[in-house]
Parts: C-alpha cells; structure tokens; sequence
C-alpha cells in the first residue's frame, strides 16, 4: 500500500521533535497513580476511616462529579482509581489530542508538510505517523503506570485494568484528533474542535457519575471507561477490547476523509470573509476587540461551567474532606476560614482570581504578539498613537478579568444556591467573593504590561514567570509555611478574606489597584518611547 | 513645501550591527524617488524611523515639514505607508484590512478601492491566512493606493507579484505621480526603479553613495569599448577613468566612465580606428558594481 509509504520515517521525525515532551507526558502519567498508595495508608491509616471515607464520599454524588464513581474506598486500590481514574484518563485525552494535532494538522498548516510531500511520503503517512505516536504514548502510559501501581504494592488484576482503561481513553482521542485535524486547515481549530470533544465527554460523563437514575450515560464517555472497568474492584476486561474497537471505528473515519481534501486544506471550506469592513472596525478600540472578543468568550463560558460544577458540590464538600484533619487544615489555610464551605467557596474564588490573571495576562501580551508578527506596525504608522493602540489591548487585561469573574462568581453562586436552597445570598456572596480578587489580578496584569513597555524581548517570559510565581506562592506557599514576607510577593496574598460575620478591610483593595495603576502607566510611557520590532 | 523627505547623517546602530551610518536622503515634493540598495543596506531601518517608528541615534530627519517621532500621529494621517513583509490578520478578511488601514488613515476612496481591487484582480473576501505572499502584498497595496495622502512609503512592495501585477502596480505609482503625490520606493531591483523613478539614492551598508536623476547617474557608467586599430594602440590604459584594458594584436577591448568617453575616443583616433563598437552605459552595470563592492566589503 503506497498510502502509507514514509510513515516509519514520520514516526521517527515526530519522536524526534517530542523527544522531551512526550517522555515528561508518560513519566508524570505514570508515576502520579504509583504515588498514591502510600498516602492513602497516611490519610486513612484505620479502618474506621476508611469506613467514614466510603460513607461519606463514596456516596456523594457531588463529589462524584469532579472525581467519577466511587466503588470502594477501603481498599488503597479501590481509592486510587476513584481519585485518579477520571483525571489520568482527561490527561492522557488532552496529550493525545495535542500530540496527533502537532505532527498532522499543524504541520500541514505551517506549510512544512508540503515539503515532506513532495518526497515519498504516501497520503495517509502523516496522519497515521500521528495517531501511532500518540497511541502508542498511550499505551506505555498505560503499561507503566500498571508496573508503577503493581510495584507499589496494589494487585496487579486491578492495576493492569485501570493502565489499561487509561490507555483505550488515549487511543480512542488519538483516532479522535486524527478526525478534527482533517476539518479545518487551522491546527488551532483542530485542537479547538478535539478539546471541545473532551469537554463534552467530561460533562456527559459528570451527570452519569453523578446521577443514579441515569448512570449508563457514562458509558458514552471515554473518559469514564478507566473508572467503569472496575479496577481493584471487580474488574471488567472486556473495555478495553471495546475501547480498540471504538478506536478503530474512529480511526476509520479519519482515513475516509483524509483523501477526500487537498493538502493544506480542510474539509469544510475555508469560510469567506465580508467584502467591507463593519462600522465597528475602524479604530484601534474596534480592532483590540476583534481580535479579543473570542478569547474572552471562551475563557467566560469555561469559567461559567467551572464556576456552577464548582458551586453546586459546594455543599458535599464537608463529606469530601470532613474525614481528614489534614485536608481540613489545607483548605482552612487557602480559604483562612473556619466553616468548611465558606473556605471551600472562598478558596475557590481564590482560584478564579488566578485564572482571571492568567487570561489577563495572555491579554496584555498579545500586545507583543500583534508587535512581533508584524501586525502592529502598519497600524502604527497610520496615524493611531501608540498610547491608544497599546490602551485598547490593555482593556482587555483590565476588564476581562472583571467580566471573567462575574460571571465566575454568579455561576458559582447558582450552582451552591439552588442547592442550598437560597440562591439571592449565595449570589451576592459568591459574585462579590470574586469581584474582590480583581485588584490583585490587574496588578499583575500591569507587571506584563511594564514589561512589554520596558524588556519587550523578554517580555513573554518574564510576564508568565511573574503569574507562576504569584500562583505557586498563594496555592502552596501557606501550606508548606513559607515566612510572610515571602507570602507578600504574590497580590494574591493581600486580597482581604470576605466573610461572613467578619470585618471586611477594603484598603488593600485600593492600594492594590493604585499599585497596578502606577506600574501599568509607567509601562506605557516606557512604551511610547522605544523602538517598534 | 519642495522637500518631502529630508534626512541628514542619520545613524542607527543595533547592537554591533550599523544598520544606518551617516545616511541622507532628499525627496522632493512630487517626484517618484527610487530608493536602491541590496539586501540588509538599511532602506526598512531608515522608513521606519521616517515613520516614527524608531528612532535614530543621531541625524535629522524631516518628514513633510515635521518630526518624523516628534509628530508621528499628525504625520501618519498624510502618509501610507505598506511594509516589505505584509502580515495580515488571519480572521480578518483583505477587504476588512483594506476598509480598517483606510479608516485608521482618516478615510478611504471607495471608488478608488473597488477600481484598484479589480485591476489587481483580487478577491476582498479571503481571510488574511489564505493569501498567498503575492496578494498580501496588493491588500496593503490598495489600502495605500486608495488612501487620500500626501506621501506614499513604499518599502519593497513589488517582491511577491507576478509580471503582469508588476505593470500594474508600475501604472498606479504613475498616476499617483500625476495626481501630485510623492512616492518613496524602495527597491532592489533596478529595473523597477529606471521605469518608475524621477530621482534615485542607492544606498549600501548604511550610506548613501549616489544621487541623483537618472540621466546624472548614467553619467557614472562606464561604456564598452571594442576597437580595431590600425597599429597596436599605445597608452590607452593609462587614461583617466578606463578600466579593464584588454589588448589582441590590434585590437582593444575596454570600459570607460561615460564622462571620460571624449578623451578615451580621442586617444584611439591617433592609433587609427579601422572599426569600432560601442556597448551603451547600463544602470544595471553601476548598480552591480556597488552590489560588488557591499559583497567586497561584507565578506
Ligand atoms: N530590529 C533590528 N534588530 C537588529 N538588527 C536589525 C533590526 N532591523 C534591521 N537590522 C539590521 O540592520 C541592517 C539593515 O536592515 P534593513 O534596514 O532591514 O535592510 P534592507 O531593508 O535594506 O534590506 C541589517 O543588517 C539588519 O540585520
Ligand atoms: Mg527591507
């Protein structure tokens, strides 16, 4: 079969590139679930633990929905698939979507692959290159995860189960990514489109695991199927067979579109544009938010799902950590409140501040992004200052974290309110819980914004350096007990704690934005004086 | 107002890199000025710091009666400008780039805009990512074409068109010159430059090292000489300005600078010329001869 000529050489190409990723991808896989064992017997080192852990957890369907079904939580086995089934399977999802994108689609869309083309390379090479290498990346995942679990100490029936459960989720994506990568002709939308197949299969899979009535719905999720095969409990084998069935079904598909476009084109033809630019479009203002408006929809719609998933097991999440003083401690010091729910809402608020920042800053850095493809400099020389193009940028940075959190904060709200039985409070409380991280996110937002002023070249880093560092030291930094001093850094660690009964101390508020106020500004004069390039 | 463009002893230095070491620039209001040099001579540095862009670590520069950073905004609004690399917005169609560039400019001619979209036969609909190099470079085109300004900035703006989009591009800078506007383009190749150009700067490594109109620098070529002698010809080498002397018994094979041509022929005459030809001068051949000398120079 010439279809397929040069594929071995692709493979070796694609390992080549991935030399370091894919490698991180399986060691981190696989070692992650072996890991478990021993803090499980620490977590819950009697029986009665174990017992209170099944009772409580095990039973809650609102728990049930970030870490799929419980079968039983008295075995160090049992536990482990329940706490790491669902999340190793979204992993192993996300890196085979990424890995067959990478070596088909977005090679033909860099043009590359034209090049290899024209050599002996048959027409199905690329894509079975792709859906090889992310397979079989999935199945040493799966392998060496089972060895990890198996040397760890738990059965090895159970840990070949889950590994493999695992293993038939990366194969089914990697067919998958092989089917939205022959789409469109953009690798970003082939991503789009894969990811987007996750994140339905995810919610598919959150209402059966959370819904007795309609359990059989998980069944629909290749994302379920690790946890569905009952590992360490009574295992299924026949899933895994199923999930190579599905894969080749899949897999079929791919290869039935794949000749049925041009190289570098798509299966849906690339859409026309209007022949005339809308009113809209003709200032520097109308420009930012063409180029914005989809990122901040997106990150909007995420953070509204996230917000209402995470508020509606408000509620569970006593029965989720209640049992372990330890967890008690860990989410009484990122929340720093005593009643377990308030801490929970208030340390996910304190999440939402982060993943607000982190778009805020990828908004504030596209201002380097339109500066090095290119795209600044016409519109730089015609006759728009360069204090309202960088402004119109950096309104992104600034209010799209405050439309970000909204959102994230009523979402969150409705989810624990219509649970609680009193939505208007909850609502208030949530959406203002939120809106209280804003400072300290447009501080940051500002430091990326002075740095793209003031080191451009190093802008990009720099500023994605400053959000991890901010993050590492509010997320983990109580924990472990670092000084105060060093808790200072972060503007996370400044943003007053609003709860109830408690005295709300509003100054930080406004010093922190007077900080990012005065960075930001110092940031676009340093701007308005350098040279574009 | 006779000067559009005026820069004196500008410098720009990158790093190690001189990009732009003394350089001057004159433009008169009105002409087409070709503005030669080869690759990495530094024509992109000296536009961008025209535009405000950059700016230069010494010299002056005026841009039509202003200060090219000083007042860039106000000066932008009576200049295009289109890039040697044009990048487009990947979801951004050529027509909604053409309308937003116009509009940023401070108004576009739609007549003009749709004329200039059929002579270029290009479709405004594609998205920025399906362009190829060729017709990125006419989205800019027109959006400069269709612009009511002062002064064009052109920076290399024929390199992705094919021949027949070449003449049309060369027909628009023409009436562009008839309407009174002053073009600066920037070129390196020089066939485009002799049938479009008023005045011409060639520039290498950073400085000017010719300007003038075209009939002042064909002075500066050098004619082909191939004669037959009726005796061996005496002291032709050591003439001013003749260079590459070959002799063959009585024949005699060399170049002159076209200024020194009188003396050269003059001299051949008292040998006896029994037939003679004559290779008229080329712009191409001093162009290449300072190409030569950048690569002499850079190697
Ligand atoms: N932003 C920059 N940073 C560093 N070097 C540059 C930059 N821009 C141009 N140069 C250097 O300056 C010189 C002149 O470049 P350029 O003006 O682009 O030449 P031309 O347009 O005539 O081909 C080249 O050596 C180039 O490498
Ligand atoms: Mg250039």
């Amino acid at each position: 079969m010439t279809g397929i000529t040069g594929t071995g050489s692709l493979v070796r190409l694609a390992l080549r590139r991935d030399r370091v990723m894919l490698p991180l991808w399986i060691v981190l896989l696989s070692v992650i679930p072996a890991s478990t064992g021993a803090a499980y017997a620490q977590l819950y080192p009697t029986a009665t633990d174990r017992a209170a852990l099944n009772a409580g957890s095990g039973s809650n369907p609102s728990v049930a929905v970030i870490y799929g079904p419980a079968y039983d939580l008295t075995t160090a086995g049992g536990f482990t698939a329940w706490r790491y089934g669902s999340f190793l399977a979204l992993f192993v999802a996300l890196m085979a979507v990424f890995t067959v994108t990478r070596h088909t689609r977005a090679e033909e869309d860099s043009g590359r692959l034209e090049l290899l083309g024209s050599t002996v390379v048959g027409r199905y090479a690329a894509l079975t290159a792709g859906m090889a290498v992310a397979g079989g990346a999935s199945v040493l995942i799966g392998v060496f995860s089972a060895v990890g679990m198996t040397s760890a100490g738990l059965p090895a029936g159970g840990s070949f189960a889950m590994g493999l459960g695992v293993a038939g989720t990366g194969l089914v994506f990697s067919a998958i990514a092989g089917v939205t990568a022959q789409l469109t002709e953009y690798s970003r939308s082939a991503n789009g489109f894969a990811t987007g197949a996750i994140g339905v299969v995810f919610l598919l899979r959150a209402i059966g695991d959370s819904t007795p009535s309609a359990s059989w719905v998980s069944w629909l999720s290749p994302l379920a199927w690790a946890q569905l095969s009952k590992p360490f409990v009574a295992e299924k084998w026949w899933v895994f067979p199923m999930a190579l069935v599905v894969t080749a079904a899949v897999a079929a598909v791919a290869y039935l579109l794949a000749p049925r476009r041009d190289l570098g084109a798509g299966l849906f033809p690339s859409r026309l544009g209007p022949r005339t630019a809308p009113a809209t479009l003709s200032s520097p203002l109308g420009l930012a938010w063409r180029l914005q408006r989809g990122s901040l929809l997106g990150w909007t719609i995420g953070l509204v799902v996230m917000g209402a998933v995470f508020g509606s097991i408000a509620n569970g999440i006593t029965a989720l950590v209640g049992n372990s003083e330890q967890m008690r401690k860990i989410f009484a010091e990122i929340g720093g409140a005593q009643g377990l729910v308030d801490a929970y809402l208030a340390a996910i608020a304190g999440v939402f501040g982060m993943i607000a920042a982190v778009y805020s800053v990828q908004a504030a850095l596209r201002l380097r992004g339109e500066e090095t493809n290119g795209h600044a400099e016409p519109v730089l020389a015609s006759g728009v200052n360069r204090a309202s193009w960088a402004g119109a940028h950096l309104l992104f940075a600034v209010l799209g974290p405050a439309v970000l959190l909204s959102a994230a904060g009523v979402a969150t709200g409705l989810g624990h309110g219509l649970r609680a039985g009193d939505v208007g409070t909850q609502v208030a409380h949530a959406f203002n819980a939120a809106l209280v991280q804003l400072p300290a996110v447009w501080v940051i937002a500002a430091v990326a914004a002075l740095l793209f002023g003031a080191l451009p070249r190093v802008s990009v880093p720099a500023s994605w350096a400053a959000v991890g560092v901010a993050l590492v030291i509010s997320l983990f930094g109580p924990v472990i007990g670092l000084g105060q001093a060093v808790l200072d850094i972060s503007p996370f660690g400044h943003v007053p704690k609003l709860l109830p009964g408690a005295d709300f101390n509003a100054a930080p508020l406004f010093w922190l934005t007077g900080v990012a106020l005065v960075v930001a500004v110092a940031g676009l004069a340093a701007f308005r004086r350098r040279d574009i390039g | 107002m006779t000067t559009a463009i005026s820069v004196s002893g500008l410098v720009k230095t990158f790093g190690r890199t001189r990009a732009l070491d003394g350089l001057d620039l004159t433009v008169r209001t009105g002409e087409v000025h070709g503005f030669l040099g080869p690759n990495g001579a530094g024509k992109s540095t000296t536009i961008r710091v025209l535009l405000g862009l950059m700016r230069a670590d010494s010299g002056t520069a005026t841009l039509l009666d202003g200060d090219p950073w000083r007042d860039a905004t106000a000066l932008h609004r009576k200049l295009a400008y289109v890039p040697g690399d044009v990048s487009l917005w990947p979801n951004l169609s050529g027509g909604e780039v053409i309308d937003l560039l116009g509009r940023l400019r401070g108004g576009l001619d739609q007549r003009r805009r749709d004329d200039l979209l059929e002579r270029f036969d290009l479709d405004p609909r594609k998205k920025g990512r399906t362009y190829s190099k060729g017709n990125r470079q006419k989205v800019a085109l027109v959006a400069a074409l269709a612009s009511d300004v002062e002064l064009l900035i052109l920076d290399e703006p024929t390199s992705g068109l094919d021949p027949l989009m070449e003449s049309v591009f060369q027909e628009c800078v023409i009436e562009e010159r008839d309407r009174g506007r002053t073009v600066l383009l920037s070129s390196h190749i020089l066939a485009e430059v002799e049938s479009l150009c008023d005045r011409v700067s060639i520039i290498r490594a950073g400085r000017t090292v010719e300007t003038g109109t075209l009939g002042e620098l064909r002075h500066l070529t050098r004619t082909s000489i191939t004669a037959e002698l009726a005796q061996p010809p005496n002291g032709i080498a050591n003439l001013p300005g003749v260079h590459d002397v070959r002799v063959e018994g009585n024949r005699v094979r060399f170049d002159v600078d076209t200024r020194e041509l009188d003396t050269a022929l003059r001299a051949l005459t008292t040998s006896g010329v029994r037939s003679l030809t004559s290779t008229p001068p080329t712009l191409e051949e001093l162009f290449l001869r300072h190409y030569q000398e950048d690569a002499a120079v850079t190697r």
